[in-house]
């Protein structure tokens, strides 16, 4: 028997524009029916947070992984290698008050409180695919604002070339952080251009509420032509630089994990293919997609690469 | 321990029925949907993680009957053995039917790609003979040659440590405890061995010596033929097995 696996996104795969919004409003009514049966002292319809945001550009109309696949495996080494366990020993993390420190090749450095930031930074909804390394991919309703349109508020200066980005270091309560998987604290960064481009946003939530905390909350970013070890959960700093940053998995395996990490069918990870990738919530049966270039992102993304040898630039 | 043919046969089946039961929890989790996100991996992962721990159970009986004295748990070598390559064969079956598909295409681009899957395949190679060479018969008729033959799960405990240890992307742990676990069994025997070819180079050797002086023929053909001490020392710390 052979299965062979469709180039291109399954016409099934994208949702026509009326049925993807009556399936929101059918999620909206679902959850809160669901939220209902749970709360009945409540007895209100709606108690997402961030349930009416508008939707933004760049908003793909796929259908949405179920909430709960995404909020139940996540990568998140701060706290277990365990995608589940994860989940679970994220809860300790107090993500009220927060706070970002800027610093760096920038005017107006400083200690940003999260509530400022929200303030300046009004959110829309931004539904994209994500693709983990690990040849998995899901597709979330991130809840979020353009990470360019925040950077620009601090005013880097012409020497700013990169941007560094830094999760909280705190092993007492993210108890893999006691551990030597990773060099802590976790860090990733983006060229300026990269930051600079209206796809990569600065999320603090998904499915119309607040970002669970294992999913990265209160802030993490998410680049959704890159591999998703790139959408650095957490963030507590932000630096601008003139020389590009190391990042974590980059020092953790410099021949496996580039600074770029564009997703990218044709170039294999050392020790596997990145041909594909396994869809959750699909049926056990179903094939695995083919991956596109970029995620699918290549016609807004290549040009930041046009001159680039992406195999030698993973 | 004394027990009656009908006593060894109802353990057998408590055994059988127990190294079932993470085959079963996981068809149960598979029918009620609990096995998460990644179904997939979740069946792959777990039926690779029992094929593993059954190799390491099998490969403990021997040196249970080393320091315990206890030598009826190798009543069930065969069927540990047995699940073994059970676990493994569900562990290649979920990734050719549903990780691949059972796409060539798939299978193409990503095997030969991967160094981990190429040494998940060997191990797996290594298991058949095994399996097909396991009843009574096949013992019978290959005699000595079977133990020999035999000898092959300790070369597939190592290739599928490495198969493990390959396939890890920063956290070692599992595959290190994998590791210390197989390592001990290894040394347990390595130890044994070594203890006993030296009592019997030694007995030897003095059997040949006296039995040459009396005789009248060098010392020195002799021992050519039964090596001596330090040459058989020397060897078993090289040993794997």
């Amino acid at each position: 028997m052979l299965i062979k696996t469709k180039a291109n996104i399954l016409s099934s795969e994208v949702t026509d524009r009326v049925v993807f919004e009556s399936r929101r409003e059918f999620i909206k009514v679902a959850t809160a029916f669901s939220a209902g049966l749970l709360l009945p002292s409540l007895g209100q319809t709606e108690t997402r947070k961030y349930a009416d945001v508008p939707v933004g550009p760049y908003s793909a109309k796929l259908a949405v992984t179920d909430r709960e696949d995404v909020a139940g495996y996540t990568n998140y080494y701060e706290f277990s290698t365990n995608k589940q366990d994860s989940t679970v020993l994220a809860q300790a993390l107090k993500i009220k008050p927060w706070s970002v420190e800027v610093v760096g090749e920038v005017e107006k450095p400083g200690v940003y409180d999260l509530e400022d930031i929200l303030k300046d930074n009004p959110v829309e909804e931004r539904i994209y695919r994500f693709r983990c390394v690990e040849a998995w991919s899901m597709v979330v309703p991130w809840i979020g604002f353009p990470l360019g349109d925040m950077l620009k508020r601090f005013k880097p200066t012409s020497k700013a070339k990169f941007v560094e980005f830094t999760t909280l270091y705190n092993p007492e309560i993210m108890v893999g952080q006691r551990s030597g998987v990773l060099d802590w604290p976790y860090v990733e960064g983006l060229r300026i251009d990269e930051a600079m481009h209206p796809l990569a946003i600065m999320a603090t939530g998904m499915y119309g509420d607040e970002l669970p905390k294992q999913n990265g909350a209160p802030l993490r970013l998410i680049v959704p032509w890159k591999y998703g070890f790139k959408s650095i959960k957490a963030i507590v700093k932000i630096r601008f630089m003139e020389n590009m940053p190391e990042t974590a998995w980059h020092k953790s395996g410099p021949n496996e994990y580039g600074f770029y990490a564009n997703v990218n069918p044709e170039v294999s990870h050392p020790r596997w293919s990145q041909r594909r990738e396994r869809v959750l919530g699909s049926s056990i049966f179903t094939p695995k997609r083919d991956t596109e270039k970029f995620n699918g992102y290549g016609a807004e993304v290549s040009g930041l690469y046009s001159d680039m040898d992406l195999k030698r630039y993973f | 321990m004394l027990l009656g043919r009908k006593g060894w046969g109802s353990i057998k089946v408590i055994i059988f029925s127990l190294s079932l039961l993470p085959f079963g929890l996981l068809v149960n989790d598979a029918i009620n949907d609990r096995l998460g996100a990644n179904p997939i991996q979740t069946l792959h992962f777990t039926f690779g993680d029992w094929a593993l721990r059954f190799l390491c159970i099998g490969l403990a009986l021997t040196p249970i009957k080393i320091i315990t004295g206890q030598s009826w748990p190798m009543r069930f070598r065969r069927m540990i053995g047995l699940f073994v390559f059970f676990y493994a064969s569900l562990h290649l079956l979920i990734f050719i039917v549903l990780d691949l598909s059972l796409s060539w295409e798939a299978f193409k681009d990503e095997v030969p790609k991967s160094p981990y899957i190429l040494m998940g395949l060997l191990t797996y190679a290594l298991l058949i003979p095994l399996a097909v060479t396991s009843t009574k018969k096949m013992q019978k008729r290959l005699g000595r040659n079977w133990l020999k033959l035999h000898r092959l799960i300790y070369i597939a405990g190592l290739t599928a440590l490495i198969h493990y240890f390959w396939l890890v992307k920063a956290d070692y742990t599992e595959p290190l405890i994998y590791a210390v676990v197989i390592s001990i069994l290894f040394a347990i025997r390595i130890i044994v061995h070594c203890r006993k070819t030296r009592k019997l180079s030694l007995r030897d050797l003095s059997r040949v010596v006296l039995s040459s002086d009396k005789a009248g023929i060098s010392t020195e053909h002799s021992v050519v033929k039964i090596p001596a001490l330090p040459n058989r020392v020397h060897d078993c710390s090289r040993r794997t097995h």
